[in-house]
């Protein structure tokens, strides 16, 4: 079945400033205008950002199922790559 | 007139047209074009009551006769409304509610710009508020302007019909009466004169640029200053207070 509805924009919105946008969600919307409207009326009505990107979904490159093999299992046996042997000095927020 | 039954009359004339705009817009719960869309205008809806309940509840103070925004709002007959006549008109299909609401809101926008440096500190403080809402609400009935006269040629044609029906409700906005006159006066409200400057030029460059008609009626329908309304009212008011007068003073 065919999607008849607007185009599909990924909503990314940023809580606080100086951390990164995070994924809220989807919205229809013809244009980037509307989208970003859209976005600011299904997914701040609760105070919760300060920051919208609306981004088209098909701008997205995603990797696939198949993918998961070579591109995450190598990393699996490398816990020195993992930040867990260093102390967080006081202070340090969002990391 | 005193200063004191100026000010409740004009605060009603505020809160009226708030109450009666929002509660047409909520009308729209759960039928609205798409789901975004459904969400926004009630949204806009929802900010419309609160700048009621604040505006009737500081009418019943000004007043002083114990009256609440509650009894205000519910326990009125229509000619008691001061609201203006657009704001009661039905909503049609979405044209219609957008025409409407883009009209109010230029003019509310204007309106509260200026009611924020009124003299009486309530009425600047919730204009303030307010203001912030109205920026957005019209933005967003602007850019739905822009698509739909814009749009497709049955888009435009229900856009425009919407606005040369809505025209003649639009005059009533900037009459100025006794009431008026002394609050500007007094530095309390500002002078719909120069509001009127304002809103024709925004909405002759919305119109130009949504590639819109300036409407050519000239008949001028008023009546709200004196509580006469369209037939429209006793419907809206018969369904919005029905259940608080059914069960008075019910609590939940």
């Amino acid at each position: 079945m065919s999607d008849t509805q607007w185009p599909v924009w990924e909503v990314f919105i940023q809580a606080s400033p100086g951390i990164s946008h995070k994924h809220a969600g989807s919205v229809h919307a013809p244009d980037a205008e509307m989208a970003l409207q859209n976005a600011r009326d299904v997914y701040s009505r609760r105070s919760e950002g300060m920051n919208i990107w609306v981004v088209p979904a098909n701008a997205i490159t995603a990797s696939s199922p198949e993918d998961q093999g070579s591109f995450f299992e190598p990393s699996n046996d490398k816990p020195y790559r993992h930040p867990t042997f260093y102390k967080i000095p006081e202070g340090v927020k969002y990391l | 007139m005193n200063l004191q039954e100026a000010k409740f009359e004009y605060l009603l004339r505020l809160g009226d047209s708030s109450l009666i705009i929002g509660h047409r817009l909520s009308e729209w719960c759960g039928h609205g074009p798409i789901l975004e869309e459904d969400l926004a205008i009630i949204n806009i809806a929802l900010d419309f009551v609160g700048n009621t309940t604040e505006l009737l509840k500081y009418a019943g103070q000004v007043e002083g006769k114990g009256r609440d925004e509650d009894e205000l709002a519910y326990m009125r007959d229509e000619r008691e409304f001061r609201n203006l006549l657009i704001t009661e008109q039905p909503n049609g299909d979405y044209a219609y509610t957008i025409a409407r609401q883009f009209l109010f809101d230029t003019y509310m926008f204007f309106l509260y710009e200026g009611l924020k440096s009124s003299k009486d500190e309530t009425i600047a403080a919730i204009a303030a508020k307010s203001h912030k809402e109205i920026t957005y609400h019209l933005r967003h009935t602007t850019e739905w302007m822009y698509r739909l006269g814009d749009g497709t040629e049955e888009s435009h044609e229900r856009m425009q019909n919407a606005v040369n029906d809505l025209w003649m409700f639009t005059a009533e906005m900037f009459d100025m009466d006794a009431v008026d006159t002394l609050l500007v006066k007094e530095g309390i409200a500002p002078d719909l004169n120069k509001i009127k400057v304002d809103w024709e030029t925004r909405v002759k460059e919305v119109f130009a640029d949504a590639t819109l008609q300036m409407p050519t009626t000239t008949f001028k329908q008023k009546g709200s200053r004196e509580g006469k309304h369209s037939e429209h009212l006793g419907f809206l008011l018969a369904e919005m207070q029905y259940v608080h007068r059914a069960h008075p003073g019910a609590k939940w």
